[in-house]
């Protein structure tokens, strides 16, 4: 298996406002109709809520949704 | 859609038509690409096309009767297409090309007797299709009258040329021959198929009587004949050129064990549904070279073949973005999106291109043959919503627009104050419903005071965004539901304010009688008596594509304005041809950049101010900068004088709230009812207008947002950026996820960017 992708945020020193930690890149899965992988994303080690940047959602994520929905 | 009903939708679009031209000739020479490269001086390709037909093209290129001419389209305008001096010029000028390609040997022997242009081109024929061909003649060489063309037309070494062509095919010559009965019975005993030229005298004791006029089939199964003068005695050389190939087409099909018979329409002069517009074309005079026997010359040549219309149809492409944009036209579509419906595992290329028609019917007006690209889009999108294989985004958002409308916080149903039953029910519509400036009340009010019989209301969505969607049974519901409030009300007259409404109410419940709002100003009520604004030049009048076959409403708005004195001019597309504003079909949720070149298009018609008489039509104009009025604009006062023309888009979350409020004040205003405005979905928020115009172009609504921004202040649940402050927060209230970037200030939060998106990503949203 290739290494998943990794997403890290543009700028910015991002931390999680309900634990107080930093983040870090952790593996997290995505699931859309029929179709699933996984990417690397900041997430908080404590209480898991990952962080998925703008230009993601907005670029390849798109990009896959629009092909999984042409499927 | 199956294969046979494919064929049907297929065969309406003659786009793959023959042109005229080509039809004309007994070999379907191809004029019109012919015609192409000589305008662009490109000889050797011209060449190319006539060699790809022609046999013995440095023969029949000089000397062929171009009965083609006679059926040129340009001989309307300016005279037909000197096809023959064209072809005798490109051969002039070009070198012969190199030796056909040939088909392995199939082992068979075929003998013409008699070496003129039929036998020739017989020849020629059967040597590319691998067959051993010997030809018989009884002089001291092949080519028979032609030899006694003056060589000034036909040089001797052209002829020469195209004989010694034959040869390198491997077509022998027999010259000498004594041709006569006995010669045709050896060898019709010998040979797989003899063929017998009859050019001019009756050979062997055959005459045409003998033959069948489609196969070329003789007396005999294996004897063939062909190359008799015209009914009137003269020489057509393309004639004899076509019976050689006719009859080399049968002894193919002989010697395979084929029928001899089927499809042989194809061949020879064919007929054409073609059609090609004159329209706008002006007449240029036909040229011929100051010397026939010489040719163009080179510049002359390329002006002639200029004046070649290029013959297509391509009527409904000229006039439509979406059939443009995808490069084809109906005919290729129809294949393409059955292809797209057929597939079971892999890509569906073509979803957005079903989904990106606006629905509008212009192509069927101005199809020759009534090809309705709306109705096969349509169709296939039910399809594929029957079949689970419509995206989901396609759609979702104008659907979620109209359960808005048709939910709490718009939908309306009342008798007019005092009455139990009413008459009239004036429905209009959600788009309008949405303007803040609509002048909904204006109307209202007036047509209760002059309309006898009570004037009920109806506020909600017709269905439309269901119906284009391809949600038929979704459709079916919303004027289902109508129709029972309808019967409730004691069936009253409905009264729309949008051409898509009434469209919809005429089509899907035709039980309804329905009329537009300016039919019974311009009929019943007469205009208001306190006018609304006042264009200072002439309007342009644009037509809703939905009000396209409503001539009735089209001549009320025009009434209207000539009554309120207000100059206005006509589209050049307009009435039965009007355009497209570019929301019809939901194309804008669904390829929002083609919706934003069809509305650039139509705004492009004409540098006047538009009058619309539809509140979507003249936002989506306004959306890209347009200045457009809507008759209502002129009729009612407004609640500010502010020039109508000018404002903007309201947007999609602006659309919500003054749908809402508009509910809100006419229950206050109409039936004394105050109802509270619905709790806000979270804080306030600001954002600079290029953020609100991503959040728009994103379909993210003010809602969107302050869920968002309710559920992170309330849980928690968000990031902080150390180095600015920022927080970012996401939120999935039902399928999208939306992602906010904000800080808060006291109460209000500023917003930097909002985002979406429907993939579940573990960790994310809720
Ligand atoms: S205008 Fe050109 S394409 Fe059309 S019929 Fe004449 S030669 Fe053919
Ligand atoms: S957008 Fe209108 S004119 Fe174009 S294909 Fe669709 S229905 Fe026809
Ligand atoms: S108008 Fe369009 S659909 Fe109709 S025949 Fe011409 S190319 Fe085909
Ligand atoms: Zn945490």
């Amino acid at each position: 298996m290739a290494e998943s992708l990794v997403y890290l945020p543009q700028s910015g020193d991002w931390i999680c406002c309900s634990c107080g930690d930093p983040l870090e890149p952790r593996d997290a899965s995505v699931t859309y109709l029929e179709g699933g992988f996984t990417i690397q994303v900041l997430t908080c080690p404590r209480c898991n809520m990952a962080l998925l940047p703008e230009y993601v959602a907005m670029g390849k994520m798109l990009e896959v949704e629009q092909l999984l929905e042409d499927k | 859609m199956n294969q046979q009903e494919l064929r049907d939708i297929e065969y309406r679009c003659i786009e793959e038509e023959q042109p005229t031209c080509q039809a004309a000739c007994p070999i379907s020479v191809d004029v019109r690409a012919f015609m192409g490269k000589m305008a662009a001086g490109d000889v050797a390709g011209a060449r190319k096309i006539l060699d790809r037909t022609m046999p013995l093209p440095g023969v029949l290129g000089r000397i062929c009767d171009h009965p083609c001419e006679l059926a040129c389209i340009r001989q309307n305008a300016g005279g037909a297409l000197a096809v023959g001096d064209l072809e005798r010029s490109c051969v002039m000028a070009s070198p012969s090309g190199g030796k056909p390609m040939l088909m392995p040997s199939k082992g068979k022997t075929v003998a013409a007797l008699g070496g003129d242009m039929s036998s020739l081109t017989l020849a020629w024929d059967l040597a590319k299709k691998g067959f051993a061909v010997t030809l018989y003649v009884a002089g001291d060489k092949p080519g028979g009258k032609l030899n006694d063309i003056s060589p000034d037309v036909l040089p001797p070494e052209a002829l020469a040329e195209g004989i010694d062509m034959l040869g390198r095919m491997g077509v022998a010559i027999k010259t000498g021959q004594t041709v006569d009965a006995a010669l045709l019975d050896t060898l019709a005993a010998a040979c797989d198929a003899v063929y017998v030229e009859c050019a001019g005298r009756d050979l062997c004791g055959l005459s045409r009587a003998d033959v069948d006029a489609v196969t070329l089939q003789g007396p005999k199964p294996n004897i063939f004949c062909g190359g008799w003068p015209q009914p009137d005695g003269s020489r057509s050389i393309i004639s004899l050129v076509a019976e050689g190939r006719r009859a080399a087409m049968t002894i193919d099909r002989l010697t395979a064990g084929a029928s001899l018979t089927t499809s042989r329409e194809k061949e020879g002069v064919t007929k054409t549904r073609i059609f090609t517009s004159l329209k706008d074309v002006p007449a240029v005079p036909r040229t011929e070279p100051a010397d026939h026997l010489a040719g163009f010359a080179p510049d002359a040549a390329k002006a002639e073949a200029a004046r070649c219309l290029q013959c297509d149809c391509m009527e409904c492409v000229k006039v439509c973005e979406f059939l443009k944009h995808y490069k084809g036209y109906p005919k290729l579509y129809a294949r393409q999106i059955y292809n797209n419906l057929s597939i079971v595992l892999g890509n569906h290329y073509l979803n957005r291109m079903i989904d990106s028609c606006t629905l509008c019917g212009l192509c069927t007006e101005v199809c020759p043959e009534d090809f309705s690209m709306a109705q096969l889009c349509l169709d296939s999108r039910r399809d594929m919503v029957t079949r689970g294989k419509m995206p989901p985004s396609a759609h979702e958002f104008a659907l979620e627009d109209m359960a808005f409308s048709n939910g709490p916080d718009f939908a309306l149903m009342r008798d007019e104050p005092g009455k139990d039953s009413c008459t009239h029910l004036f429905f209009p519509g959600c788009q309008l419903g949405g303007e803040p400036d609509s002048r909904i009340p204006e109307a209202y009010a007036f047509l209760r005071r002059k309309l006898a019989g009570g004037v009920a209301l109806s506020l909600g969505c017709c269905g439309a965004p269901a119906l284009w969607a391809g949600r038929q049974a979704l459709f079916e519901e919303v004027v289902a539901a109508f129709k029972t409030q309808w019967e409730a009300r004691g069936k009253p007259r409905l009264i729309t304010a949008c051409a898509s409404c009434l469209a919809v109410f005429r089509q899907a419940a035709p039980d309804i009688p329905a009329v537009s709002l300016w039919q019974v100003m311009n009929e019943e009520t007469g205009l208001p008596e306190a006018a609304g604004c006042v264009p200072a030049a002439p309007v342009a009048v644009h037509d809703s594509c939905t009000s396209r076959h409503d001539a009735q409403t089209q001549a009320a708005v025009r009434a209207i304005l000539k009554k309120r004195g207000v100059p206005f001019e006509e589209l050049p597309l307009s009435g039965r041809y009007t355009e497209c504003c570019g929301f019809g079909g939901l194309v804008g949720n669904a390829h929002p950049e083609l919706a934003k070149a069809i509305t650039t298009r139509r705004a492009a018609a004409s540098d006047r101010d538009f009058l619309a008489t539809c509140a979507m039509c003249r936002d989506r104009l306004a959306h890209v900068g347009k200045r457009a009025y809507h008759l209502l604009d002129l009729l009612f006062p407004g609640k500010d004088g502010a020039d109508a023309a000018a404002r903007p888009d309201p947007g999609f979350s602006m659309r919500h709230e003054t749908r809402a409020r508009l509910r809100r004040e006419l229950l206050a205003t109409v039936w004394n009812e105050q109802v509270d405005a619905k709790a806000p979905a979270g804080p306030d928020f600001v954002v600079s207008p290029e953020v609100r115009a991503v959040m728009e172009a994103r379909h993210i609504l003010d809602d969107d947002v302050k869920r968002t921004l309710a559920h992170a202040e309330g849980t928690g649940r968000k990031f902080l950026d150390r180095e600015t402050g920022h927080f970012l927060a996401s939120f999935t209230p039902h399928r999208v996820t939306y992602w906010v970037e904000y800080v808060m200030e006291g109460g209000t939060a500023r917003v930097f960017t909002a985002y979406s998106h429907r993939m579940t990503v573990v960790g994310v949203g809720k």
